[in-house]
């Protein structure tokens, strides 16, 4: 996969500039662009037009590049502004980019305050009082999310218990690494996988502390739709589980925020149906998952494709996941 | 090799450096790296005190539930293979005390303030 590399930000300042008109009227051009963050794959920027009105731009500098795992940034688009009509919070989309933009593949979208921190969001005092009802708003949009019409959208790779469990099995094989608590977490979802859902969804996939963009008044906006599919949609209810993103709060498995019962309640108020044991299974699913990435980790520093000092970290995270898997395994989670 | 100062030591010398006269004169992703790799090296200080112990109890419960003896990539190799042909599992005595040990090994190194970590000592 060969990934262009960046134009500088001059290039992408001008490309912006001659934007501005279409996304604010009588805007003359862009200020403050500036980088947030990105691997290889994607980018996030942020800029302001003539007007003062804050935009985010999202995209692959290469037209060609696209990850096995990841839906097509258009595809984000389409999803995004689904979500927007079907209720769920979502930066409104602007603009999709097109080729004569010169900007790559990608998209325009409004910028949404608020944090998205994972460890701020669960100290900030000025969320102190919202707090206590984000598993409920969390339960409210997932509800939404799993609703969403996908009629039309044809990358949205459709996927069971079964096929996610054989390829985090395919990954372990294949990233060589020596985990026992890796075979036996995959022998116990194998073992437990539930059966097909009669009626798939969508699946954000990646609904988590730390996708989220929190204010005072609670979700703002959910972030991130790369990892979007069809399938079980108790997996999205699983994953925010995750203990990985409690930050230190593992008394609160809702994204260190809150309970699960708050998160189911407000799940079936709003229309959906919680299969708790399925959510437990896609809980020890996603420790897994985040456990092999990290591993994988390992393997990326090891063979130079990315030797940062944060790189080799991340892959002595993969001990966390194997105690969480041990306790998810015994009841002892 | 016994010579003093030992490595433990040295890395420890090295952190002190590091965050008390070159941290003050970064700012930015310079200074958040720095953090980033006092915390690596912090590590490495704990592997140089804990894992000559901790190898030898993994490697000697490893023998003693495989029946059989080797280095600890070998064991652990042996034991993942049993545990994917279905020949080792979460019934098989002593096997869940083994890795549950490990594991508390591992993190005791790799991140000591990793919550279930500390709820295994009985730690808030």
């Amino acid at each position: 996969m060969e990934v262009t590399a960046a134009p500088a930000v001059p290039g992408v300042e001008a490309a912006l500039a001659a934007l501005a008109p279409r996304l604010a009227a009588g805007a003359t051009g862009v200020c403050a662009v500036r980088r947030l963050s990105g691997g290889a794959s994607q980018e996030t920027w942020a800029f302001e037009t003539s007007g003062g009105e804050r935009f985010i731009l999202r995209r692959a500098p290469s037209a060609t590049w696209k990850s096995e795992m990841s839906i097509d940034l258009e595809t984000e688009a389409i999803l995004m502004q689904r979500a927007g009509a079907a209720g769920v919070p979502s930066p409104r989309v602007r603009h999709v980019l097109v080729p004569e933009d010169g900007l790559g593949k990608g998209f325009i979208m409004g910028f949404v305050a608020g944090e998205t921190l994972g460890q701020k969001i669960l100290r900030d005092p000025a969320l102190d009082a919202v707090r206590p009802d984000l598993a409920r708003q969390c339960g409210t949009t997932m509800a939404a999310i799993h609703r969403i019409d996908t009629s039309g959208i044809v990358d949205l790779k459709a996927t069971t218990a079964r096929s996610q469990v054989d390829d985090l099995a395919a990954a372990h094989r294949a990233g060589g690494w020596v985990r026992p608590v890796f075979d036996l977490a995959l022998r116990w979802l194998q073992d437990r996988c539930p059966a097909t859902v009669p009626h798939p969804t969508l699946v954000h996939g990646d609904f988590r502390n730390g996708n989220l963009i929190i204010g005072a008044d609670g979700i703002r906006a959910v972030l991130d739709w790369e990892l979007a599919h069809q399938g079980d949609p108790m997996e999205d209810l699983g994953w925010i589980c995750v203990n990985s993103w409690r930050f230190g709060e593992i008394d609160k498995p809702v994204g260190g925020f809150g309970n699960r019962e708050d998160l189911f309640a407000a799940y079936e108020a709003a229309g959906g149906t919680v299969d708790p044991a399925r959510v437990r299974f896609w809980q020890a699913v996603g420790t897994l998952r985040w456990g092999i990435i990290c591993a994988d980790s390992t393997n990326r520093f090891s063979r130079g494709d990315d030797p940062s000092i944060e790189r080799a970290v991340i892959g002595r995270r993969t001990s966390e996941t194997e105690l969480d898997l041990i306790d998810l395994m015994t009841g002892n989670d | 090799m016994q010579d003093k100062p030992d490595a433990a030591a040295i890395v420890a010398t090295v952190n002190a450096f590091l965050r008390e006269t070159i941290l003050p004169l970064l700012s930015g992703r310079a200074a958040f790296d720095l953090r980033v790799s006092m915390n690596a090296l912090e590590l490495v200080g704990r592997e140089l005190v804990l894992s000559p112990a901790s190898d030898a109890a993994e490697a000697a419960r490893l023998s003693a539930l495989l029946g059989e003896t080797g280095t600890l990539e070998d064991l652990n190799q042996t034991l993942g293979q049993r545990i994917a042909a279905g020949e080792i599992g979460l019934e098989t005595p002593g096997l869940i005390d083994h890795l549950r040990a490990t594991a508390i090994e591992k993190l005791a190194v790799d991140q000591p303030k990793y919550s279930s970590y500390r709820r295994a000592l009985g730690k808030k």
